[in-house]
């Protein structure tokens, strides 16, 4: 997406701003990009000011997964900043500034990891030179510590703030000394998050929080039943509710403007709509999975092959077969989505809770015809992301609607609306074969995937396409054990249902899949299931780590459980942060059962916030659990049936089992902990309830019959 | 629309709505109380939860004609004077909220049943807690903070 041709050397461009404070922005070289050619991503802001303060601007959106406290840490830590003098600010959207601001995948501080630390070591180490040069001392002799730099033989000090004059006059070191981790001061240690009272107190800010003068309202009416078009409607009654200023159609969606945002819901349930069904209309639940179970019986593509499958069938003594299968689910974030846009004749301000923002500058530009830098995308904090916010089409709506009403305009979905029209994760079906030698060995593994593909539905006009590198590369032919023989296959299924990247996207459907299928293989190799995994993960250092940790902090191999309980273990790695994970599980009389426990470990690097990544261990599971035990979204008549909380429900804190979170120690480059803890959760659970009753459920959401 | 009268932490605010306007619009559209959040609409997941008389309600369903102009209504923002409240603060050192947008509602329902009941066992807060969703997972730090600011009552 960069489209800037920077110079190859690594450098640092610094700039001065009207005020007394030392800026750097850094344009420092993609540490992957660098090597192979001219691609250079700058990245972060910092700015100290002459009053001694640090302000470090976040350049990803922040959903929950504090990167607002995380990033800052990563700077702070080289530029021995003093943690309680640091502020964060989010930034706008601007690619040239801060390369790339998609906050997905669990990048965040896998991408800007080494460009934030050689930031903060490149402003100290001018800080250290204006100091030496005032003292007129070798650098050498100099130290730098909370906001100060030190003459170590005379405790002579500056703050930081006494040098930024001097320290800006300076040419930015290309080649700043990075600290010896052993030194890490911030890095690793627990900090409260930056945002954490505001989100105790209500002065938070979300998007659906922001308020500009002469603000109006606006809700919209979109067709349930997915490609369908807007025939006709009467929204006479709807005309008389109060503050109401206009109601009016546009890309087959209607919008409601009002003074206040009761009124467009009220007026909303009063406009009577006239659809012009389309073919999707025809289709259901059940149409959809006999479509996918239809594909699963024929050729598909294959996506990766090795030794020889076939043979390995023939010569079988033994022959097992599986079929696991996961639904369509929702995001379901807790803020709606929503956004305020404010458009005038040749600029156009934007205030949206989203995880892309540069994506939505150029489409906003692109649709107003406007230059980009005309275009201002203010992020806020999102409640609740997910992957759902990756999309944008809540805010080009917004944008439609302001163009007409020519007014600042905040739309705000009811949840009705957001539960409708996501972009949910796929539905799938995975086909799973292994073949086992006399001794009941597995000879082989096959895998074949029926899905729809994210991409082909966004950028391919949703025909169906051969091969979606996507579902394959995470968690199909990645598979981390070690077969002789085997065959991974694809064959997309798109139906008009929109989708997305749900949290750990492909991840949670293939992990549920092969994690389950292990389970039964060991079983048939009448193997523990951690001891029969780990013999296979035998070159895998890394998962090693998270089997070995989650067995002894679990006491796998020691603990004896009631007759009445069961336990379930699953491994997978994902974004490349690997994670490994136990559930007990106490069964009811009625049936029923209670997740007592979840043991979990993760390696992800050096944890730069050991207790950030606890939490998103803590969110994974959660979410995932939600979807192993309820959330499932069925499609009647074309359309999401699920509407709201009642039908479509979240685990709440009755449900919720004791999480237990160990972290390798690690010194390798730190990656992300937002979507790794997820993948594991649902086969651990799953192989937890075959352990305590004997039952293999093969389907999401797990129903004991 | 009809003009109402309402006190919400401790001022009294004059609006002109419509009577079936639920009181969350009123804190939000029209006082510009924003702590309070919109979640489902439908009383079902608690992100809108205030004190009413000290008891928590949630607002979205709560048209502001049924209220009574002597109803003492209290928001996140009124909880307490620069976030010290014993829950905030147990939020704060447990490190609850993670996106943080139901932590108004979570908070506002902890701190009815910490009035009621100085030392909740987690039957009790499960009770009180259950129909407040978080869709980030915080639970077990929420069961956490609770038991912690109980312990400081």
């Amino acid at each position: 997406m960069l489209k800037s041709n920077i110079n190859r050397r690594d450098f640092l461009k610094i700039s001065s701003t009207a005020s007394t404070g030392l800026v750097i922005g850094l344009f420092l070289p993609n540490s992957v990009n660098a090597s192979s050619n001219k691609k250079f991503i700058p990245n972060s802001f910092l700015t100290i000011n002459s009053d001694n303060s640090i302000l470090i601007t976040a350049t990803r959106s922040d959903m929950g997964q504090h990167v607002r406290t995380s990033l800052p840490m990563i700077l702070s830590e080289e530029l021995e900043a003093d943690w309680n003098l640091v502020k964060v600010v989010q930034a706008d959207a601007d690619e040239s500034q801060y390369g790339d601001q998609g906050t997905g995948g669990s990048g965040s501080i896998r991408e800007l990891f080494p460009e934030l630390r050689k930031a903060g070591a490149a402003a100290k180490e001018m800080l250290i030179k204006a100091a030496a040069e005032k003292w007129n001392v070798n650098v050498n002799e100099c130290k730098a510590e909370l906001n100060k730099v030190i003459h170590t033989q005379t405790k002579k000090q500056f703050t930081f703030g006494e040098l930024v004059g001097k320290a800006k006059t300076y040419s930015i070191p290309s080649n700043p000394k990075l600290k010896n981790p052993s030194d890490f001061k911030i890095i690793g240690k627990s900090m409260r998050g930056l945002d954490t009272l505001d989100k105790t107190n209500g002065s938070a800010m979300y998007g659906i929080d922001t308020v500009v003068p002469d603000m109006l309202f606006a809700t919209i009416i979109k067709c349930p039943s997915f490609g369908s078009k807007l025939k006709s409607y009467d929204s006479s009654d709807a005309l008389k509710v109060s503050g109401i200023i206009n109601i009016f159609e546009f890309n087959n969606k209607i919008a409601i403007v009002g003074k206040n945002t009761w009124s467009v819901f009220k007026a909303k349930s009063k406009i009577k709509v006239q659809w012009d069904y389309g073919e999707f209309y025809q289709w259901n639940s059940k149409k959809i999975k006999d479509m996918m179970v239809e594909k699963s019986n024929l050729e598909a593509t294959t996506a990766k092959k090795q030794g020889n499958v076939e043979k390995a069938i023939k010569s079988s003594n033994f022959t097992l077969e599986s079929t696991y299968e996961l639904p369509f689910t929702a995001h379901a974030t807790l803020e709606p989505m929503n956004c305020v846009a404010k458009i005038s004749n040749n600029s156009c301000e934007v205030w949206a809770p989203t995880q892309v923002p540069n994506g939505l500058q150029e489409d906003i530009a692109k649709n107003l015809g406007f230059d980009i830098n005309d275009v201002k995308v203010h992020v806020t904090l999102l409640g609740g992301g997910f992957g759902r916010r990756l999309f944008n089409d809540y805010a080009m709506e917004c944008i439609e609607i302001a163009k007409v009403i020519k007014k600042p305009i905040k739309l705000t979905w009811d949840r009705e609306t957001d539960m409708k029209h996501g972009m949910n994760r796929p539905a799938s079906i995975h086909k799973l074969t292994s073949t086992f030698d006399k001794k009941n060995n597995p000879t082989s593994w096959s895998h074949k995937i029926i899905s729809p593909s994210i991409s082909a539905y966004h950028w391919g006009e949703n025909k169906n396409i051969n091969l979606d590198k996507g579902t394959i590369n995470q968690g199909g032919i990645n598979l981390p054990y070690n077969f002789k023989n085997m065959l991974i296959e694809y064959k997309c299924a798109n139906t008009e249902v929109p989708i997305g990247w749900w949290r750990a996207v492909y991840n949670s459907q293939n992990a549920f899949a092969n994690e389950c299928f292990m389970d039964e293989i060991a079983f048939v190799n009448k193997k523990d299931p951690i001891e029969f995994r780990k013999k296979l993960l035998s070159k895998s250092k890394r998962h090693l780590g998270v089997l070995n940790l989650v067995a002894e902090k679990s006491q796998w191999f020691t603990k004896k459980l009631n007759s009445n309980q069961g336990r379930g273990f699953a491994i997978h790695e994902s974004f490349r942060s690997w994670t490994a994970q136990v559930v007990e599980i106490t069964m009811n009389e009625d049936n029923s059962f209670s997740i007592d426990n979840v043991y979990a470990s993760v390696d992800c690097g050096i944890a730069v916030n050991p207790d950030g990544v606890k939490a998103q261990m803590e969110g994974c599971i959660v979410y995932g659990l939600t979807s192993a035990l309820a959330g499932e979204l069925t499609i009647k008549n074309g359309s999401v049936q699920q509407s709201n909380f009642h039908d479509f429900q979240l685990l709440s804190i009755d449900q919720m089992p004791k999480i237990h979170t160990y972290i390798v120690e690690s010194s390798e480059n730190p990656t992300g902990a937002g979507e790794p803890g997820l993948p594991p959760i649902a086969p651990a659970l799953g192989n937890a309830i075959f352990n305590a009753t004997g039952k293999r459920l093969k389907k999401l959401p797990f129903k004991l019959s | 629309m009809k003009n109402y009268s309402i006190k919400v932490n401790g001022k009294t605010h004059k609006v002109s709505v419509d009577d079936d306007t639920p009181l969350l619009w009123v804190l939000r559209d029209e006082i510009g109380l924003t702590g309070t959040k919109f979640g489902c609409g439908r009383g079902l997941c608690g992100t809108c939860t205030v004190h009413i008389n000290g008891e928590a309600t949630r607002s979205c369903v709560t048209p502001i004609d049924n209220l009574e102009e002597e109803i003492e209504i209290t928001t996140i923002e009124g909880l307490s004077k620069k976030t010290s409240h014993t829950l905030q603060k147990a939020w704060a050192e447990e490190e609850v909220p993670q996106c943080g947008y139901c932590q108004s509602g979570q908070i506002m329902t902890a701190a009815s049943l910490l009035n009621k009941n100085k030392n909740p066992n987690d039957n009790d807060i499960d009770n009180a807690m259950k129909m407040n969703l978080c869709r980030c997972g915080t639970y077990q730090r929420i069961r956490n903070a609770i038991h912690k600011a109980a312990k400081k009552l």
